[in-house]
């Protein structure tokens, strides 16, 4: 820019301000969902200093700003990817070819709480709780059933199981072998996310170490014998759920990304032997560009750590490819109706943002579990965005925006910050004793709940555009108290039904693994074949590495 | 004074074990007034002398942790324990979060422990002013040892060393000033320090800067010398040895006959402390002192007359007697 | 000086999402209130014996796990055998309408939906203290 023309642009901008402030803007908070501020105009002044090949590049190359893959949308849309799950594994077996029927590409297991937890459905502290808010999955058998007349070699599954993934994906992969599917077809990704349990979805089981352990454990097999299987899909998801800022999902799940690659190259792995099957979940919040903008940032530090400080030489393990579900926290119980309206902006956002999946939000959440027709619209959402709104033709269609450019530097730059924290504190795992994470989440939840309470923020239905005396009339799913008495007799029957004195053998085999330091996943494996349930493999690791427990903080 | 039917009847249930009426009796005598002295009148004579460990040390030392550990200890020793948890209270709204620490998670279904969370409120240094009376209603409800968990803020080290026969110190490697001057007033009050996070790399060297530390004071006339335990909360290790070193300090006091000296000095103590504020109050508030007050103030505001001359007349009425 | 008021908030069941309950407590706190959180994964005896030995005023359930329907009754009942019946419990979670009506008419003394503004539970809690005080 000739120096004249400079001139006339900061003459130029001044004189718009000037009348900006003659004019006077609305008494609200003009700042994002996550309470940071936005300027009124974005100019190139505020992209200064940004260099196209280094900073941005081209779609499918470093630092993959645009876009993780070269054609993006055009060659390959994005998997439709509904997350489900309810009573039991029969009800759901449903749902699923339901859902396949209508033009879904991709299956994604919902647990409940029990087999969350590692519980048996017939255990005590399951009262109550037995497919309730997911399928309940105790042993191969209920595994069998659920994929039951699904081929298993052809179908991409996610399952949403952190602290027992290794016994899920045990049961899965023999559950596929049954039926002459081999290890390295079956594909799929497995939350397996430790660290974001301790900090904000607190579905732990064991202690920080032995967690950790468990998870380099399934890396190093997967490895070997699983090569299609994404082994962590590192969730900031929960992070955002739990009340977090868009900084602090973005920095706090790259954080944790970081903490497993350490742990991997500590155990022993080669990077490039399985950066490429980590993968990663975000939320789709509200806040449009600062949605837009988290993706963007996060695939450009994933990509230059991973190159410059990890030193990984294969770029597959540069990528960050990245599942979307839009937020579960955004939606309202009051006119229900408008959650749909949410969730395609959001979804919109995750869009444009390059995910490469994705879950709608249906608009009954808050009220209970999705009913069917509600799942359709959310299906029909994403498809609406693919075939009729035209965004899919134009890879990373906001690059260059001076708004969109300047907030993904932004962002960027906070989560340098924030990692220099959590280094400070000696890393993910001291910071989260520390109770760290736990405290900046809490305080933002709070900051968050207060601006809506003072009208500082809006909701529509909420504290704005009531209506009176509302009736809700959308359909509800109702989970029957049968399921749990049901899924009480069936993990009765599979263990009256097996050769009781090998499972036994097993587990025994299981602990003596598990004191020793060598893979567990092929002993896992071996369990879950002769029908060792969830509960009991989950019994015989908590006696040799405790349980974990939290100090609450806020 | 009239004896209050509703805590005849709960100090009758109190006697039988019942823990609702425990838990009632605690909010009376928290509550202060006339019926918490009724309560302690009648809860008094049942104390038999259980033993109480304070837990003190910075925030985020660990202490609920390690208090959470110490307690599955005792009870598998077959101990019967009460816990009191103590919180500031918020000097703005006057609540307090009482939730930052982990209950007795598998424990709290366990009768024989009894957990009571209280608010410091009124009280400065963030210990409860009625620590002393919630320990003897623990103490005459049948349970062994009573533990006092309370953060290190300012005075409360001191207050929990006049509360507690042993006090454990927790600290943790990361420094810092605030926490080094906080060190330093702990460093008079503990029997037994506890280096927590002994995974943490620091903490070897910071355990053996302690006990340098300590070696320089002078050996106290009780001829105590508190170690230093490298412990981890979290990982479970340490933990017995910390309930040894307990135990030995119990023993040491004991032997030397300097518990039940202690006991002596703390009820002396509260006699004393107790009726001071009672004769402060009363004889602030007293009639005769107020008018002497309000007049002679205005001479004291008008440089007439020196706050000293003022001070040694109201000696002088107070000594001829007042009419109380 | 009054009385002041204790409350009791609990994290009944499996489900680890704390948000709520905290933002709840951190609200009661400001509010002036006396806040005992338990922490997650609480089995409704945890839960009825705290509520005991805290003498609390008030108890606040949050469940997002579907399990509401095991978790009130349960701990509405366990309070009384503990000779605690006076305890109002109160909760706030996904619960839907018609499982709120069976809820509260079965003694849980009202069920506070997503959305709900946080004033509301103090107003809720100040009212029915003043009604037992």
């Amino acid at each position: 820019m000739a120096s004249e023309r400079k001139d006339d642009f900061a003459e130029a901008k001044k004189r718009w301000r000037r009348l900006y402030e003659e004019w006077g803007t609305e008494d609200v908070d003009f700042t994002t969902v996550s309470g940071a501020p936005v300027e009124p105009l974005y100019g190139p002044d505020d992209a200064a200093g940004l260099d196209y090949l280094r900073d941005l590049g081209f779609p499918g190359e470093y630092p993959f700003t645009r876009g993780v893959y070269p054609t993006m949308y055009r060659g390959r849309q994005w998997t439709m990817r509904q997350f489900s799950g309810f009573g039991t594994p029969r009800d759901t077996n449903g749902r699923y070819h339901y859902l396949l029927d209508h033009g879904q590409t991709g299956l994604s297991v919902a647990f409940d709480m029990p087999t969350i937890m590692g519980y048996d459905s017939d255990h005590r502290r399951a009262e109550g709780e037995v497919g309730r808010c997911g399928v309940a999955i105790d042993s191969l058998r209920d595994m069998e059933i659920l994929f039951d007349g699904i081929d298993m070699a052809k179908i991409t599954t996610s399952m949403t199981i952190n602290a027992p993934a290794s016994i899920l994906l045990a049961f899965y992969l023999c559950a596929g072998e049954k039926k002459g599917a081999r290890f390295d077809e079956m594909g799929g990704t497995i939350q397996n996310d430790i660290l974001k349990e301790y900090i904000a979805q607190k579905s732990w089981i064991f202690p920080p170490e032995p967690s950790i352990r468990i998870i380099t454990d399934i890396m190093a097999f997967c490895a070997d014998h699983v090569p299609r299987w994404n082994t962590i899909s590192i969730s900031g998801y929960h992070i955002r759920e739990a009340g977090s800022t868009a900084v602090q999902e973005l920095a706090f799940t790259l954080a944790d990304g970081f903490a497993y690659v350490e742990a991997g190259i500590a155990a022993g792995l080669d990077v490039d032997e399985f950066a490429p099957r980590l993968s990663f979940f975000f939320n789709a919040h509200l806040d449009f560009f600062e949605e837009i903008a988290k993706y963007r940032a996060a695939r450009r530090i994933w990509a230059k750590r991973m190159k410059e400080k990890y030193g990984a030489k294969d770029p597959r393990s540069w990528l960050l490819r990245f599942h979307t579900q839009t937020a579960g926290c955004s939606l309202t119980a009051q006119q229900p109706e408008n959650n749909i309206v949410r969730t395609a902006f959001q979804a919109l956002s995750a869009v444009l943002g390059g995910t490469q999946s994705l879950h709608t939000n249906s608009m009954d959440e808050t009220l209970a579990l999705p009913s069917e027709k509600a799942v359709r619209i959310a299906l029909r959402t994403q498809q609406l965005i693919a075939h009729e709104t035209g965004v899919v033709n134009s890879i990373d269609p906001l690059a260059g925006s001076w708004f969109v450019e300047a907030k993904t530097r932004e962002m960027e730059e906070a989560a340098e910050k924030y990692f220099e924290r959590i280094e400070e504190f000696g890393g993910v795992v001291k910071a989260i004793e520390a109770g760290f994470f736990q405290r900046e989440i809490g305080r933002a939840a709070y900051e968050y709940q207060k601006a809506v309470e003072r009208e500082r923020k809006i909701v529509v239905g909420v504290n704005r555009f009531q209506l009176e005396d509302e009736t809700i009339e959308i359909p509800i799913l109702r989970i029957d108290q049968q399921v749990e008495l049901d899924q009480r007799s069936a993990v009765a029957a599979v263990r009256a039904g097996r050769d009781n004195d090998k499972a036994a053998r097993e587990l025994v085999r299981l602990r003596t693994a598990a004191e020793g330091s060598d893979n567990l996943m092929p002993v896992i494996l071996d369990c879950a074949r002769c029908y060792c349930t969830e509960g009991e493999i989950i019994a015989a690791l908590k006696e040799v590495f405790g349980e974990y427990v939290e100090t609450p903080v806020f | 004074m009239k004896r209050d039917p509703d805590i005849a009847l709960l100090l009758d249930e109190f006697s039988r074990g019942r823990v609702a009426a425990a838990a009632r009796l605690i909010t009376i005598v928290e509550n202060g007034g006339d019926r918490a002295e009724a309560v302690m009148d009648g809860v008094f004579p049942m104390t038999r002398g259980a033993y109480r460990i304070g837990f003190t040390g910075p925030p985020g030392a660990g202490k609920s942790t390690l208090v959470f550990r110490m307690s599955r200890i005792l009870r598998g020793e077959g101990k019967r324990i009460g816990v009191i948890a103590v919180d500031p209270t918020s000097p703005f709204s006057g609540g307090a979060l009482l939730g930052d620490r982990i209950r007795m998670q598998s424990l709290s279904e366990d009768p024989e422990i009894f957990v009571r969370s209280l608010a410091s409120r009124g009280s400065l240094g963030g210990i409860s002013s009625c620590t002393d009376e919630v320990a003897d209603l623990l103490d005459a409800f049948g349970k062994d040892l009573v533990l006092i968990e309370t953060v290190g803020v300012g005075q409360s080290e001191l207050e929990i060393a006049e509360k507690a026969h042993t006090v454990v110190v927790i600290l943790v490697p990361e420094s810092g000033d605030g926490v080094q001057a906080m060190k330093a007033g702990l460093m008079e009050i503990g029997d037994v320090f506890v280096m927590n996070k002994a995974d943490h790399r620091d903490a070897v060297g910071a355990a053996r800067e302690l006990e340098e530390t300590l070696r320089l004071k002078d050996v106290p006339e009780e001829g105590w010398r508190p170690p230093v335990v490298l412990a981890s909360a979290t990982r479970e290790t340490g933990i017995d040895e910390v309930r040894e070193r307990i135990e030995e300090h119990r023993r040491h006091l004991e032997e030397r006959g300097l518990l039940a000296e202690k006991r002596r000095r703390v009820l002396y103590s509260r006699v004393r402390g107790a009726f001071m504020d009672r004769v402060e109050r009363r004889v602030w508030e007293h009639e005769s002192v107020r008018s002497v007050i309000e007049r002679g103030m205005e001479d004291v505001y008008g440089g007439r007359l020196s706050p000293y001359r003022l001070v040694r007349e109201l000696e002088r009425l107070v000594a001829g007697g007042l009419q109380m | 000086m009054g009385k002041t008021i204790r409350v009791l908030i609990g994290k009944p069941g499996l489900d680890g999402h704390d948000r709520g309950a905290k933002v709840v407590a951190n609200a009661l706190r400001d509010a002036g209130m006396e806040v005992i959180y338990t922490g997650l994964h609480q089995t409704p005896e945890m839960i009825a014996e705290a509520a005991v030995q805290e003498d609390v005023d008030v108890v606040g359930l949050s469940i997002l796990s579907g399990a509401h329907m095991t978790m009130f009754p349960r701990i509405l009942e366990l309070l009384r055998e503990k000779g605690a019946g006076h305890i109002k419990v109160f909760g706030g979670g996904i619960i839907p309408a018609e499982d709120a009506e069976r809820l509260e008419a079965a003694g849980v003394a009202r069920l506070f939906g997503p959305g709900t503004d946080t004033r509301d539970i103090v107003d809720f809690i100040r009212k029915n203290f003043a009604q037992s005080a």
